[in-house]
């Protein structure tokens, strides 16, 4: 029997396969039902950890900066991603704001923290203190966070208020766009290769 | 026909956490030995969760779109609006191709989850052999697109924060839009629940 990390199996379909090394821009599909069984990974450890800790950074402006700002008669409202959380909580809507939450800060917020703290470690080949943990919970949130959509959500939001009120773009609009074009970069990323690229040093 | 081996025939077994390839054990809680996660050969009662979660989005799937989900009030008057009613607005005034985007993300997407969801779980239940390559592309699309139709809901959490113009003028949300979530979430949690492998078994009548 030859060691697991030869085969590799889709996920889509059970069928199994000999792993085979991948040039860059390569996508290795699955002949039997079409899914992507392994994506070449062009960008090296260090030029992940610093997408991350761009990320981060923006991350940060994102929820700390008005997304965009109303003028009507005179007065003026603005209004941060937490700003819509807990309107949705006073607005007897609790169920709204914690999907709100969990899926535009929370889950990323775990990401991007996950992400920095392992890959920190994988740049010199070792897996971080709580390595297997962290993953699983990595493999698990993914699906759930959803900057890219709340960004389709602000400029749906714009086009709708802009027929009332006098609408200004703030900070943090520029913010969630930067930071989806982080996240689509690194989604391109099949972050289960780390488990390749790092050695366990506890034994 | 197909001459490309499966894992379960060959009595490996590969982890969704990791990709770790590992014999597969007659253990019942078997974990993964590199990631320890759990290892299932499928997906455990993947056809009666998938169905349970599809079932329950479908009936919360009408309060969604009955009820509105947000409304517009001023000095003189109050405007309710429903998914449907939010996509209409949107094209009168003058933006049809964001009004496209959000009948897609609000509408179409809903839909088609439920109609492909349900096709695929009664093809698997019927053992059918027709086109699995198309099916297991139908399953791929559903969870690629899943979740773009949590925009309505952004939508309103947004412009129920900015429009706060005393009695001027203000935005509220209404129980639709509480619905509309929950489908959200069922039908993903649906669509996770679904096991793509059950598409390529049970190939053999002899089985
Ligand atoms: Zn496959
Ligand atoms: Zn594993």
């Amino acid at each position: 029997m030859e060691s697991g990390q030869d085969l590799i199996v889709c996920e889509h379909c059970d069928t199994v396969y000999r792993r085979e090394p991948l040039t860059r821009g390569q996508v290795s599909t699955c002949l039997e039902c079409g899914a992507v069984l392994e994506r070449h990974q062009w960008i090296g450890l260090d030029g992940q950890f610093a997408l991350i800790l761009a990320a981060f950074i923006v991350f940060v402006i994102a929820n700390c900066t008005p997304i965009v700002s109303l003028g009507f008669s005179g007065m003026q409202s603005a209004t941060t991603l937490w700003g819509a959380v807990i309107a949705m909580w006073n607005d007897s809507s609790q169920v709204v704001a914690v999907l709100t939450a969990m899926t535009l800060f929370f889950f990323p917020l775990t990401q991007i923290l996950i992400f920095g703290w392992v890959l920190w470690f994988a740049r010199d080949g070792i897996r971080a203190p709580g390595f297997a943990p962290a993953m699983i919970a990595l493999y698990y949130v993914k699906p759930w966070s959803m900057i890219e959509v709340f960004m389709l959500g602000v400029l749906v939001a714009v086009v709708k208020a802009s027929s009332y009120f006098e609408v200004v773009p703030g900070p943090g609009v520029w913010a969630f766009a930067v930071l989806t074009i982080l996240i689509t970069i690194f989604a391109s990323h099949d972050s289960r290769e780390l488990w390749n690229v790092t050695r366990d040093t506890s034994e | 026909m197909s001459a490309l081996p499966r894992a379960h025939d060959l009595g490996i077994i590969g982890c969704h956490v990791c990709r770790q390839v590992s014999l597969e054990t007659k253990k019942a809680h078997a974990r993964c030995p590199r990631c320890g996660a759990p290892l299932h050969r499928r997906k455990r009662d993947s056809l009666t969760r998938t169905w349970a979660l599809l079932i329950a989005a479908l009936l919360l799937y009408l309060p969604a779109n009955i009820f509105p989900i947000m409304r517009t009030q001023s000095l003189f008057s109050k405007d309710d609006n429903t998914i449907l009613s939010g996509v209409i607005e949107l094209w009168r005034a003058g933006s049809p191709d964001l009004a496209i985007i959000v009948f897609t993300a609000s509408i179409v997407v809903p839909v088609l989850k439920f109609l492909v969801m349900g096709f695929l779980l009664i093809s698997v239940q019927r053992s059918s052999q027709w086109g699995a390559r198309q099916r297991a592309r139908l399953f791929r699309l559903v969870e690629v697109i899943g979740y773009w139709s949590m925009l309505d809901v952004f939508v309103v959490a947004l412009l129920s924060a900015l429009v706060h113009f005393q009695v001027l003028s203000r935005v509220e949300p209404l129980p639709g839009v509480i619905f509309f979530g929950m489908v959200v979430v069922l039908t993903m949690l649906s669509a996770m629940s679904f096991d793509p492998r059950l598409i390529w078994d049970n190939r053999e009548s002899d089985d």
